[in-house]
């Protein structure tokens, strides 16, 4: 063995942290459509927002293999939290976000108990049930919810009193991306952290960590909790930039939907869902646009030839690429 | 082709930065409906409608050509339908919002509307209140309570004072119920009994009866159309529900076309109010309906009215501001709009600007070897009782 033997795996996780100039392209890129489509400022902003809940499923998904197909439970909870408080009069968005963000974290702890005693597919059946139980109260609850025609009333006042949320989606996307930026510092802080990497070791291992010295279960709910309260806050964002919350935002197809962008993108790594949301939302506005009736042909398309010759997701084939021309030069 | 489009509308947008009307000859509507998903059947017979409106009127109006821009929304998802609005305001630079299947999505567009000072006209959603969100709003489908409260209070009028009420657990029937059961009580009824079934309910036999149990003179039933009405149909019959001695009213969706054929002659006798039925004899239904199959290969349905009399007063209100698209002018015109559709003589109220029209009371009947709704009463000039109450 080389000299280096007991220093390498500690470089590997240094040379990990470190901020890579493609990340400060991508989070440059993402000022783009302020001075070059200005027209698609709302399109950007549900993208950040979409790309959002993304990241907090892989934070479950990716890093600690917690399979979810009720994940919008989460999402929608912040959604009407946030859209409630604006309609009973307190309209200022950064308080409703915090409470969006409290709320779903105490739905996700209390749900992180069941979570933390399954895998696999147990778990997808009871996040499945649990999302499906959420959707079904809240349809139920039609004087609180406003039931199937949503709810209604929800007046965001402006944004630190000066900005207000206008047509053209500046203010809408400028505070998602902003939410969206913080978010992914605080996931990557974690991720990179001993705690990140003890998730990963119960993705690879869940048995094993204990026998270590890492207590899963603990882990897990932390984690959880965690992804909750992100889910929660884009959830939030979404009732506070659009002013509408319905029945969808708890939906099963939701939940289907950031599974499916995650994947696209690749699950397990912190731009997947970032670059999965972008490209999916992208294609979805444009194949719709294109042919109203039939698009859903064409989104079905792009993710079997992903799924085909991209197995671990867009980012996955672009670090293969980059692989293939480096050991080629 | 749409990525130039969409780069010359860019561009005229950059540097006007006002919207994107490349064209000055030209108005375009934005279609928010629904193409594809659960709903996709309904939003494609709206769509239809509009086709076939369009077909027979041609393009051009006030001396400048009509272009339509659809979305589609995929469902009831709000916030995609007021994003669409959004960019369909500030990207494509459209002059009307058109279409909205579903209430959610109509309520969120009309945010923009309002905001924006866009014409929109609401083609189905039938929920009363939407129409209030929106200065700038008109409905040309039908509002639930305007049938239902009709229908409650023309019961009650013929005699019928025991009355028993059906609906299917979801927001239509809550609110079919609630509209039936306040006019029937207050034209003199009395609802003797109440049941809500759940959605995806097979088997109806139970719960006709426990309707039987309670001998009412009638059934007031609202079940969504497809498979259901024959089920319930079905446990008429077999409970020995006599529709001669036993009248059994239900809404147009329950004795619509497909929902007829499903049930058959249980069918027989079902009493019904609605707005509008493709067997109608009006010469400008005949001509519709024909044009209307040699497009589209069916029949038009209540959706598919409501999308063509929406796109007539859309052509009616630019006839009147001559081709002006400006939202002020366009609502000011189309407010107290009066004309001939196929489905009778309806209009716009001036002060609500919601659809006024006539409420036919119709029995199943078979004429000919089919099952048809046969008009044998009508109430005419329906305005929407909620507003009417002020409500």
């Amino acid at each position: 063995m080389t000299p280096f033997t007991l220093s390498e795996p500690q470089r590997h996780l240094e040379a990990q942290i470190r901020w890579q100039p493609v990340e400060l392209a991508f989070w440059l890129a993402t000022l783009l459509p302020f001075v070059f489509a200005p027209n698609y400022l709302v399109l950007a902003s549900q993208i950040a927002i979409t790309a959002l809940f993304a990241l907090s499923l892989d934070l479950i998904l990716g890093y600690a293999g917690i399979v979810s197909l009720g994940h919008a439970a989460y999402f929608g909870f912040g959604s009407y939290t946030a859209g409630l408080i604006a309609k009973w009069g307190w309209g200022e968005p950064l308080t409703g976000l915090a409470a969006a963000a409290v709320a779903a974290g105490v739905l996700g702890y209390a749900t992180s108990f069941i979570i933390a005693r399954f895998r696999h597919l147990a778990l997808i059946m009871i996040t499945l049930g649990l999302g499906l139980l959420l959707a079904e109260a809240a349809n139920s609850a039609g004087w609180l919810t406003g039931g199937a025609d949503g709810l209604q009333g929800v007046r965001m006042w402006k944004l630190f009193g000066a900005f207000q949320f206008d047509l053209y989606g500046t203010t809408a996307y400028t505070y998602s991306l902003t939410i969206l930026f913080l978010a992914f510092l605080l996931a990557r802080r974690l991720i990179n952290s001993p705690f990140g990497l003890a998730l990963r070791g119960i993705r690879e291992n869940a048995v094993r960590m204990p026998a270590i010295g890492a207590p899963s279960p603990a882990h897990i709910r932390k984690i959880y909790t965690i992804a909750a309260v992100m889910a929660g806050v884009a959830g939030g964002l979404l009732a506070q930039t659009t002013e509408t919350v319905s029945l969808e935002t708890l939906g099963f197809a939701r939940s289907a939907d950031v599974l499916v962008i995650l994947i696209l993108g690749g699950a397990g790594r912190l731009y997947g869902g970032l670059v999965g949301a972008i490209i999916y939302m992208v294609a979805r506005d444009q194949f719709s646009g294109i042919n109203p009736q039939y698009w859903y042909f064409w989104i079905g398309t792009l993710l079997i030839a992903v799924v085909l010759f991209l197995p671990n997701g867009v980012l996955g084939g672009l670090t293969r690429l980059m692989r293939l021309v480096r050991s080629a030069a | 082709m749409n990525w130039t489009r969409m780069g010359v509308s860019c561009a005229v947008a950059l540097f006007v930065s006002a919207s994107c009307a490349y064209a000055q000859g030209t108005v375009k509507i934005g279609l928010i409906n629904v193409l594809s998903g659960q709903f996709a059947d309904a939003g494609i017979q709206l769509d239809n409608g509009v086709k076939t409106y369009m077909k027979q009127h041609g393009d051009t109006v006030a001396g400048k050509k009509i272009e339509i821009i659809r979305r589609d929304v995929g469902g009831p998802a709000p916030d995609v339908a007021k994003r669409f609005a959004q960019e369909l305001v500030v990207r494509d630079g459209v002059d009307v919002l058109a279409g909205f299947l579903l209430t959610p999505n109509a309520l969120a567009a009309a945010d923009v509307s309002a905001q924006a000072k866009k014409f929109m006209v609401v083609m189905n959603a039938a929920t009363s209140v939407i129409i209030t969100k929106s200065p700038y709003m008109i409905r040309t489908s039908v509002t639930l309570p305007q049938v239902m409260e009709t229908f409650g209070a023309w019961a009650a009028k013929n005699g019928l004072k025991k009355c028993y009420t059906m609906v299917t657990d979801y927001g239509p029937g809550h609110d079919s119920e609630a509209a039936f059961q306040r006019a029937f009580k207050e034209a003199g009824g009395d609802i003797v009994g109440s049941v809500r079934f759940p959605v995806a309910n097979p088997d109806f036999s139970a719960f006709v009866q426990r309707a039987k149990d309670v001998n009412p003179e009638c059934i007031f039933i609202f079940i969504p159309g497809g498979a259901q009405p024959a089920a319930l149909g079905k446990a008429f019959a077999e409970r020995g529900i006599d529709f001669s001695k036993t009248k059994v009213l239900g809404s147009g969706e329950t004795t619509a076309e497909q929902a007829l054929k499903a049930m058959g002659d249980a069918g027989l006798g079902l009493i019904s109010a609605w707005h509008y039925d493709y067997k109608s004899k009006v010469p400008l239904n005949v001509e519709f309906v024909k044009v209307f199959n040699e497009m589209h290969g069916r029949n038009p349905d209540f959706f598919s009215i409501g999308g063509y009399d929406g796109m007539h007063a859309i052509y009616e209100a630019l006839k009147k501001t001559g081709g002006n698209t400006d939202g002020d002018a366009l609502i000011a015109a189309a407010k107290g709009l009066k004309w001939e559709s196929p489905r009778g003589p309806m209009s716009i109220d001036a002060d609500t600007r919601d659809v006024v029209q006539t409420i036919y009371i119709r029995r199943v009947e078979k004429v000919g070897g089919e099952l048809v709704n046969v008009p044998f009463d009508k109430v005419e000039n329906v305005k929407d009782p909620t507003r009417a109450r002020g409500g």
